[in-house]
């Protein structure tokens, strides 16, 4: 698999350090009651056959944590994008 | 008996004499030749007893699909096993002995399995073997693997060498048949970047041994020029004895280059194979087609062959199977073989074609072909029988990323699926079964841009084809896989008792497995499970092709990173000055740790409770470099730290230390660590030598992913700083001796300072007062490249004082005595709660672990904390591991109280200690409970204590 990393450019897996579902949001919540979605948030993952967007570090390379969106089926790498730059603000 | 050399033809080299060995015998063979055409040549058939049964037999291709002729090829520490005599090339002086028999290939007293063959059904291993069920392991298991299995693999190191290697192009050409040169050829001469890798020693492909006729000239000849002109380009690389064995995400290929294979030892600097791993912008598959065996009775008897393996040997390597030949087919194909051997002035006794209702019952003879008797009642003389059951695309490659072959009914065969353009297949493996469409479909897989170039003139044989697959009439055992020794009777039986699945079926029969993965039978194994199963061949479908195609060497994967260079090595940069103590390393990771300093005469923990002893009483100097050290700044430097960390360290006041511990997002904790703050906007963390990089990756993610938002960087400076510790009550002595320009005392340096200071005239330096020893001590990092100079230097300025330098066995005697938690309590279980250091936990802010270190259960109160232990005998020897029982519980998962997570013998004490995880264990000290060591096979009596054994006040530390 190669991984197109948007500093280093296209680079094999390798390189790179697969951490996990990058959809999932941290919660901002400390109150007891956010508990549930502290759970979701650590334990509770998709296993999704088709797109699927991952957090992964070119550990090997730039170091810089990325979202690389490919198919779990066809190994097909759609998009590669820089985590800092995806980030969603809460 | 009865191969023989043919008098003139072929493309050896028939004035190079070879002399080679098998199983001890003498033979003579030509350049040019493999392993299976010389001893077909020189009259031998009988080259392999089967897997089960013990049956003689011989070689049935010319090619990597071989199921019967594997040999172990060379001796002492090269040998290989399971090589195919057929690809096998002939070099002078080659050795190979024949496997899986004893005593001998004529005589193996195993085939008596043959008489016993009705044990021997499909799923016999679940069968046969399953009661008693002691028998098992002590009986039946040691039997099968003697009697079973393939060859014997060498038991000394493999003097060869191996590399790997990367390769870009723009177009990689699998097979160099036909389609393949052209494919090559038109792409090459538009300026494409091409590779062109064939399996076999000379490129050319069915071009070497079939007598075809393109533009005016033989196929052979035409090839040669073909080859000759992209040798010739230095846009083309040429990779013969090459097998492309997978193909993988990004359109990457994987490629086993055999660049010594055919010479005893490799010359000086060379290796025996290279990996290679292609980039390919497109690729071909122009790997050709498999011609399947006919299933009937005898058809292993060494003689009988594949039609097109016949002709091969004699047309290539003038290697006749035998003198008379019987032909038995199902297709046109067959008759080139009756052809070209009647040319060579072979005798054709009999061309049986089950589209004229002919059908061989049988084949009678041993060890070699005596007869074939038909299913009208004739029987027909002959020395050999040549078979053809039709042609299998070779479509392994286009579906090592999961597609499935489609069926083909008109050639009666699996062709690849589409997999778009990058990837394309061409020629026979893609069912073309013309020359004239291999050539046309070569040119237009090459053809870039523009027009495509006109296709070389060919004379076409039809091709026709009537499906047949078992002739059932056969009385003699019919094999489908040679290899596994599965005959036909065995997929119906498959069915029949609810393994019909083609997987299930794979499983059941063993059809299919070993070294040649079912290249030769799995299609006629799928047609007749089919009709057993009353569905189509294209219902049925294939089993999963995978990767590898043929077999890669272990040596070929390991590649150079064997023995020393298996990973790298870190030294510290102490490393130098440890050696001059003479130290004793330990690998700690890719770390060598300097572990004790031992004097002459001293064990290890003599010297580690010398080195223990000294340091306690005067000054000792440790080397911990090893620690990971990452450099933090920016504006929001504290907050980023205090998310980071479940304690504070935004109110850190500058100059000054702090233990920190880190927990995981789950609420366990991860790394601890003492971090200092050295301008407002500046710190120095440190973490465990063991999660250095981990926490490093960990930061990258916290500020990248969670928190970019904030003003921070870091780095790693781990190897930038050479850091020492000095411990001991003649530390600051000792140090005062180095430092430039100020008084060490208690204003100056208190305990958990951290500041810049310059040391022995100018030399830059960090001091830091912090303790890990329990005793006053200092940490003092100085650039890398000085660290030598420096540990020198503070060895030089404590002399006087009787300084000793310690390793990590003396450092961790000091820490379980102190009580200090390390890699045996961190160990991705505890919380900080069960360490102790519960109170730790801000309640003033978020950190990563904070919600999750709330929950029930990692709050509850039977958790198992860190407690000290010592043996109610004083004079015992405690170990890490033994579980912790109440005094009258027996040993089970129930009544487990806990474990002993590190020991050590205490030089200060003069007993073994410890620090165990307890249940509740703040609650038992002074509690006795039962220690149980199952895996030494005692228990003994242990007296839980407060984890601080030595020093319980910390006046050491400050004093």
């Amino acid at each position: 698999m190669l991984i197109p990393c948007p500093h280093c450019g296209t680079r094999p897996v390798e390189e790179f350090t697969f951490l996990g579902d990058a959809t999932v949001i941290r919660p901002t919540s400390l109150e007891p009651s956010s508990m549930d979605d502290w759970m979701d948030y650590v334990y509770l993952r998709d296993n999704p056959r088709g797109n699927y967007a991952e957090y992964v570090q070119h550990s090997g390379g730039c170091r810089a944590w990325l979202v690389v969106t490919r198919n779990t089926g066809t190994h097909e790498v759609h998009s590669a994008v820089a985590a800092k730059a995806m980030k969603a603000k809460p | 008996m009865s191969g023989f050399r043919i008098a003139r033809g072929g493309l050896i080299d028939r004035s190079a004499n070879l002399n080679f060995k098998f199983d001890g015998k003498s033979f003579t063979g030509h350049q040019g030749d493999t392993l299976a055409s010389a001893l077909i040549a020189n009259g031998v058939h009988l080259m392999g007893r089967s897997f089960k049964y013990h049956r003689p037999r011989g070689v049935i291709s010319a090619g990597a699909s071989e199921p019967n002729a594997l040999v172990e090829l060379r001796e002492g520490a090269r040998r290989e096993a399971n090589t195919r005599a057929t690809i096998v090339e002939l070099y002078d002086g080659l050795t190979a002995q024949s496997q899986n028999r004893w005593p001998s290939l004529e005589n193996d007293f195993l085939a008596i399995n043959s008489l016993a063959s009705s044990i021997f059904v499909a799923g016999f291993y679940y069968k046969t073997f399953m009661w008693p069920k002691s028998f098992w392991e002590k009986i039946y298991e040691p039997l099968i693997r003697k009697a079973a299995g393939l060859g014997t693999a060498s038991k000394e190191a493999d003097p060869d060498t191996y590399e790997k290697a990367y390769a870009h192009c723009d177009l990689l050409v699998i097979g160099s048949g036909p389609s393949g040169l052209m494919a090559a050829r038109t792409a090459a001469r538009s300026g494409a970047r091409v590779i062109l890798a064939d399996e076999g020693s000379a490129l050319g492909g069915s071009l070497l041994f079939e007598n075809e006729e393109i533009d005016g000239t033989t196929g052979s000849t035409f090839a040669q020029a073909v080859i000759s002109e992209l040798a010739s380009m230095p846009n083309v690389t040429l990779m013969p004895r090459t097998t492309i064995f997978g193909w993988f995400d990004g359109n990457i290929f994987g490629g086993l280059e055999r660049v010594n294979d055919h010479v005893a030892v490799p010359p000086p600097f060379e290796p025996r194979q290279r990996y290679w791993r292609v980039h390919a912008k497109r690729a071909v598959l122009a790997a050709g087609a498999e011609e399947r065996p006919l299933v009937f009775g005898g058809n292993d008897v060494p003689g009988v062959m594949l039609a097109s393996a016949m002709r091969h040997y004699a047309n290539r390597y003038g290697a006749a199977a035998g003198k008379s030949i019987s032909v038995f087919t199902n297709n046109a194909s067959a008759q080139r073989t009756a052809v070209d051997l009647q040319a060579h002035g072979i005798n054709i006794a009999a061309v049986v074609d089950t589209r004229k209702n002919g059908k061989i019952i049988n084949v009678k003879g041993g060890k070699s072909v005596k007869s074939v008797s038909l299913a009208d009642g004739s029987h027909f003389e002959c020395d050999a029988v040549a078979m053809s059951g039709g042609w299998s695309p070779i479509v392994n490659l286009m579906c090592h990323r999961g597609a499935k072959p489609i069926w083909n009914e008109t050639i009666a065969a699996f062709t690849p699926p589409d997999m778009g353009s990058q990837f394309t297949a061409i020629g026979s493996a893609s069912g073309k079964m013309l020359l004239s469409e291999c050539l046309r479909g070569g040119i237009a897989a090459g053809t870039f841009k523009g027009k495509t170039p006109p296709t070389p003139k060919c004379r076409d044989e039809a091709f026709a084809i009537q499906p047949f697959w078992w002739v059932k009439e056969s009385t003699g055992k019919a094999f489908i896989d040679y290899q596994n020794d599965a005959t036909a009777k065995d997929l119906p039986l498959a069915n029949r008792e609810g393994y019909g699945h083609v997987e299930l079926a794979k499983r059941y029969t063993t059809t299919g497995m070993a070294t040649d993965q079912g290249k030769l039978g799995n299609v006629n194994a799928i047609a007749i499970l089919a009709e057993a199963a009353g569905k189509s061949i294209s219902e049925m479908g294939t089993t999963t092709f995978r990767p590898m195609y043929t077999p890669v060497s272990f040596g070929a994967f390991a590649g150079p990173f064997t023995g020393h260079h298996f990973q790298p090595v870190r030294k510290t940069p102490l490393h130098e000055w440890c050696v001059e103590q003479g130290a004793v390393f330990v690998e700690t990771g890719l770390w060598m740790r300097s572990s004790w300093f031992p004097k002459a005469g001293e064990d290890w923990l003599t010297s580690a409770s010398r080195e223990v002893k000294a340091t306690r009483a005067n000054v000792g100097l440790c080397d911990v470099s090893t620690l990971g050290k990452i450099d933090i700044q920016g504006k929001d430097a504290g907050t980023f730290l205090d998310k980071i960390y479940c304690n504070t360290f935004s109110t850190l006041s500058i100059g000054k230390a702090r233990y920190g511990l880190m927990l995981r997002e789950d609420g366990v904790v991860f790394d601890d660590g003492t971090t200092s703050r050295l301008a407002d906007d500046h710190y120095l963390m440190t973490t465990t030598t063991a999660n250095a990089a981990r926490v490093m990756s960990h930061i990258e993610f916290c500020h990248q992913a969670l928190w970019p938002e904030m003003d921070v960087q870091y780095v790693s400076v781990t190897e930038q700083w050479a850091q020492m510790a000095i411990a001991g009550p003649k530390s600051r002595a000792t140090l005062q001796k180095i430092v430039d320009s100020f008084t060490l005392n208690d204003e100056t340096t208190p305990y958990l300072v951290a500041k810049d200071i310059t040391i022995l005239g100018g030399l830059t330096a960090r001091l830091f007062r912090i303790s890990f020893s329990g005793e006053h001590a200092y940490e003092l990092a100085v650039p890398a490249d000085h660290g030598n100079m420096v540990a020198r230097a503070i060895m030089q300025a404590g002399q006087e004082f009787g300084i000793v330098p310690y390793g990590v066995e003396a450092l961790s005697i000091m820490r379980i005595e102190k009580g200090h938690v390390a890699g045996g309590e961190l160990n991705g279980t505890t919380t900080a709660g069960d360490l102790g250091l519960g109170k730790m936990m801000s309640t003033k802010k978020d950190f990563i672990g904070r919600m999750m270190a709330t929950r029930e259960g990692m709050v509850d109160a039977a958790r198992q904390c860190v407690v000290g232990i010592k043996p109610v005998d004083k004079t015992m020897k405690i170990r890490s591991g033994g579980h912790l029982l109440n005094q009258n519980d027996k040993p089970s998962m129930a009544n487990d109280q806990g474990y002993i997570c590190s020991v050590a013998w205490s030089p200060m004490l003069n007993m073994w200690l410890g620090l165990a995880l307890l249940s509740n264990g703040r609650a038992r000290h002074g509690e006795v409970v039962k220690v149980f060591d199952g895996l030494r096979g005692h228990h003994y009596l242990g007296e839980i204590c407060d984890p601080v054994h030595f020093d319980p006040k910390n006046e050491r530390l400050h004093a």
